[in-house]
């Protein structure tokens, strides 16, 4: 028999067992759905937050940003995976996975939401301001419509980095993509050569466009505005 | 309609308005002169709030500007408009001039738009109202924003130099609305350097330097008979 590592029989398998890779697609892409929202939410929360004058707000906000952005994933997921249970939170691996993926998102979105608000110039809530809005009415209704342009691009980025993100799970059995295929190449007949190979495609199919997008978008924006 | 009592501002180490005491009656056009630094613009801030006082009171139509009720004494009394306009990009002209009115004033589209389509007449621009603010010129983004602090109805409007980011050509038709405003019953304090504006509009001057009312008088009297060395000075610079 043909030990190589791309051996047509090994491909042959892979295709008998195709579900498996269906299945790591459809939880990769529920996990990532749900730990983006996470992320959004927090990064919105916490980017606004880091525009304020209030120092205590901007403090705890950049200590968040700081930590999360400055320690590796891995490391969070594993201290979540092991700390939670320890704690008496009885969490899902899925769950898990979710907030310590969010949760390291959250910190990255932040920096784009306050970098996209800050680009606006204060004039802007000024005039919002001498209208009588509220600064977070302000926010929503004059700056944050003007900054989202901006932010479109990066936080598309964000969300391809989270995709392949979402891998790092594979470590705490997190029944993603990654971990499901490493299962199945592991088991038995070590197939990694079409395994990772197919894994890698599909990683690749659900980034590259997101990224393609973002970059199309960006140009355009660009050409607009330097018009 | 306006009170300020002892207004001191400083920015850090850095003290702007020294004991400001200014009284300003309903319908009064004021006009505020000086030179570039002289602290004219954070004056008329703290008229709204967009600076705080670092000491003394501001009073708008008898209550007490607070960090707490500024936002709503601002929008009950006080529009501003802006030496670089301001104009949100992202909204049409006729949505700049209805948003605080539907979002604020709680008035329904109609209405708003009833009331933004009067002002822009009063503007001379009705034809540009579904415009996007960065296709206009800076004459008529000025007129816009004039007719989006009119359109609030609020007895004040504070204008800081809404012709000085503006091609020469275009100052007067902005000037000529607000020639036309003056004859309304609107408190009006304007921030200029537009003297023939000042002497055909204005009941009273009044001149800065260094954080420091240093003289005020009926425009007659004030380009006449100037009373401080200073004074002057600034007026023998500016009307070369
Ligand atoms: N946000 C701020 N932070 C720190 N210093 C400020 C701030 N705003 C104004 N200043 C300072 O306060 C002083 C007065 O400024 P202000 O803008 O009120 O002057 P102005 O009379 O309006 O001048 P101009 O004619 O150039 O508009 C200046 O020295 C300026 O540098
Ligand atoms: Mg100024």
């Amino acid at each position: 028999m043909d030990m190589g590592p791309f051996a047509a029989w090994r491909w042959q398998r892979l295709f008998n067992d195709s579900n498996i890779f269906i299945l790591g697609l459809k939880n990769t892409l529920l996990i990532s759905f749900l730990a983006l929202l996470l992320a959004l939410v927090i990064g919105f929360i916490l980017g606004l937050a880091s525009t304020s004058s209030n120092k205590a707000l901007k403090g705890v906000t950049r200590a968040y940003v700081e930590f999360f952005q400055n320690t590796p994933l891995a490391v969070q997921v594993f201290f979540f995976y092991n700390a939670l249970p320890a704690l008496g939170i009885k969490f899902s691996v899925r769950a898990i996975g979710v907030l310590g993926v969010g949760l390291y998102h959250g910190a990255y979105v932040s920096e784009v939401v306050r970098a996209g608000i800050n680009s606006i110039p204060v004039g802007q809530l000024e005039a919002a301001k001498s209208q009588g809005f509220q600064t977070l009415q302000a926010l929503v209704v004059v700056i944050i419509p003007q900054a989202i342009k901006i932010m479109l691009p990066p936080l598309t980025n964000q969300a391809v980095n989270l995709i392949k993100n979402t891998s790092v799970l594979s470590t705490i059995a997190g029944g993603e993509l990654m971990y499901l295929t490493n299962k199945w190449v592991s088991s038995g007949t070590l197939n990694y050569g079409p395994g990772f190979v197919v894994a890698g495609v599909i990683y690749f199919l659900l980034c590259f466009p997101l990224a393609y997008l973002a970059r199309k978008y960006e140009e355009n924006l660009k050409a607009k505005t330097t018009r | 309609m306006i009170q300020l009592v002892n207004v001191n501002k400083s920015f850090g180490n850095n003290q702007v308005l020294f004991n400001i005491n200014l009284d300003i009656p309903e319908g009064e056009k004021l006009v505020i002169i000086g030179p570039s630094g002289s602290g004219k613009s954070t004056l008329i801030r703290c008229i709204n709030g967009l600076e705080e006082a670092t000491s003394g009171q501001v009073f708008l139509d008898g209550e007490e500007l607070t960090r707490k009720n500024h936002t709503k004494l601002v929008r009950k009394h006080c529009a501003m408009v802006f030496q670089q306009f301001n104009l949100y990009p992202h909204l049409s002209v006729m949505g700049n001039i209805t948003i605080a009115l539907t979002l604020l004033q709680k008035k329904s589209k109609k209405e708003a738009e009833q009331v933004a389509a009067h002002y822009l007449e009063l503007v001379g621009l009705t034809e540009k109202a579904n415009a996007h603010p960065p296709q206009l010129s800076g004459g008529q983004q000025q007129r816009i924003a004039i007719a989006r602090a009119l359109a609030t109805q609020q007895k004040i409007i504070l204008f800081d130099e809404p012709t000085s980011s503006l091609d020469p050509e275009m100052v007067q038709e902005v000037l000529d609305v607000m020639i036309k405003l003056s004859s309304e019953n609107i408190t009006m304090v304007v921030v200029t350097h537009e003297m023939g504006f000042a002497k055909q509009v204005a009941d009273r001057i009044v001149f800065m330097d260094e954080g420091c009312i240093i003289e005020e008088g009926h425009p007659t009297d004030f380009f006449e008979n100037p009373k401080s060395v200073r004074t002057r000075l600034f007026l023998s610079k500016i009307l070369r």
